[in-house]
């Protein structure tokens, strides 16, 4: 009980000079590090991250999640291996890149059509299970015809009604 | 630098090893979990390394080849016995003052600092103190010495969840901060499998599997296939099988993730927990390729 002061403490600190905080999911089956390679991924394509921005210290993390430091420099130097980060000797590590397409106006835009989708499926009795799996199912779809120009022409015809969902 | 490295060491109580023929090299820098049912050795090889026990056979060197036990040795290493050890009738300000006097090195300030944020009340007596309050005071006066290795005897057992939790934040930020490595014994993995990345398995006094995590499980996973033959898969290294009437589980370890899956057999990765059950399960004693294969490999994974 007595260390969550020096836990928040830290934690405010993260909060001063990092956007993000890490969670961690232990049922996942994912490596912890990667999960962490993974949450800074997914801040970064969302805009929640960008390049300037700090990512939290090393020993913040290591304080509030409980796990191994050896564990969040190897998820940082993943970052760093595929170029979205970089080390500062003695500040910490930076993001350096970015993974959002599409500038964040936009990314609301796009969330407010979905929203209006989802909407609809939700009226016509699709539930959560459903609702994913056409989804992905479209998404596959619309990137298997993408990619293979002629093995997209062949399933055109299958898929064509589906795409229009 | 290998902060524990032993040869051969054994230890017998009247003519029952306690730990015989244990042959480890525990790189620095890691946090190494040293598991195993309660009997294994894991406190006989602790109080080894930490100079408090003289070997019956063998040798141990610590923190880069200081035997165990010599100046230089008991200078780096910061040791805390099971149940965290406090004297009941002093009190925790008193403790501090005991452990400055009795040691080269010892951080006042790093103590005081650490015991106030803990909320440690200075006067109170140690006895009078909560379980998890004494394994901190324990933790924060072994810190203090700034030891390069922290040796940790099954120091979570008697902590509520929570203060496991804040025991082990303590050990990964000093970890974090100075550098220091941690062997760390516990006959339960399922706190350890998000602190520890080095493994020790130990049972019946012999190693039966040790690495870093990360290499361990990339190098195992359990095969799905048919129970009756051993068609495609009598090659592998099997270090536990599970067979019903058709389907047989086979925990194996492999050369690295590329090792080829065997025809009509289906491969998943393992969990931690999982593979430590195997090695304790697995009768080592009839497994004679288990063990030293896995000790040969070791010097390779210590030269990368």
């Amino acid at each position: 009980m007595t260390i969550d002061k020096g836990v928040s403490g830290a934690r405010g600190k993260t909060g001063a000079s990092s956007p993000i905080e890490f969670r961690l999911d232990p049922s996942s089956g994912v490596p912890t590090y990667l999960q962490l390679v993974q949450q800074v991924e997914h801040a970064l394509r969302l805009g929640y991250l960008t390049p300037g921005d700090q990512l939290p210290k090393v020993r913040d993390v290591v304080a509030s999640l409980t796990i191994n430091p050896n564990t969040v420099l190897k998820a940082y130097k993943e970052l760093e291996t595929k170029g979205l980060a970089a080390g500062r000797p003695g500040q910490g590590t930076f993001i350096q890149a970015t993974l959002s397409q599409v500038a964040l106006p936009e990314l609301a835009v796009l969330r407010r059509t979905l929203l209006g989708w989802l909407a609809s499926a939700d009226t016509t009795g699709l539930d959560e299970d459903g609702i994913v799996a056409l989804f992905t199912s479209v998404l596959r779809d619309f990137y298997e015809r993408r990619r293979g120009g002629h093995r997209g022409g062949q399933r055109e015809t299958n898929t064509g009604s589906e795409g229009v969902a | 630098m290998n902060v524990i490295e032993t040869n051969g060491l054994g230890k017998s109580y009247r003519h029952i090893w306690a730990l015989h023929e244990c042959t480890l090299a525990i790189p620095g820098g890691h946090l190494a979990a040293l598991v195993g049912p309660n009997g294994a050795g894991k406190s006989t090889l602790m109080n080894m390394a930490a100079g408090l026990t003289v070997p019956t056979a063998g040798a141990v060197t610590v923190l880069g080849g200081q035997p165990a036990g010599s100046p230089a040795a008991l200078d780096g290493i910061a040791f805390v016995a099971q149940d965290s050890p406090v004297y009941k009738n002093l009190s925790a300000g008193d403790m501090l003052h005991l452990t400055r006097n009795l040691n080269r090195r010892f951080e006042q300030r790093y103590a005081q600092d650490r015991l106030a944020e803990l909320g440690i009340p200075l006067k109170k007596k140690a006895g009078k103190l909560s379980g998890g309050q004494q394994a901190q005071l324990a933790l924060t006066l072994a810190l203090a010495r700034r030891p390069r290795l922290l040796i940790l005897d099954e120091p979570l057992a008697a902590l509520d969840p929570l203060a496991r939790q804040d025991f082990l934040a303590t050990v990964m930020t000093a970890m974090a901060d100075d550098g220091v490595s941690v062997l760390l014994s516990s006959h339960a993995l399922a706190d350890l499998e998000r602190v520890a990345d080095y493994l020790v398995v130990l049972s019946g006094g012999a190693v039966r599997v040790d690495g870093e995590v990360d290499d361990l499980l990339a190098s195992h996973r359990v095969l799905t296939g048919p129970a009756g033959t051993g068609q495609h898969v009598e090659h592998l290294s099997v270090v536990q099988a599970k067979r019903a009437g058709a389907q047989a589980h086979l925990l194996v370890r492999i050369s690295g993730p590329a090792d080829p899956v065997p025809p009509g057999w289906e491969a998943h990765p393992v969990s931690l927990e999982e593979l430590t059950l195997a090695y304790l399960r697995a009768p080592g004693s009839t497994e004679p390729p288990g063990p030293p294969s896995v000790q040969n490999a070791e010097p390779t994974e210590m030269a990368r």
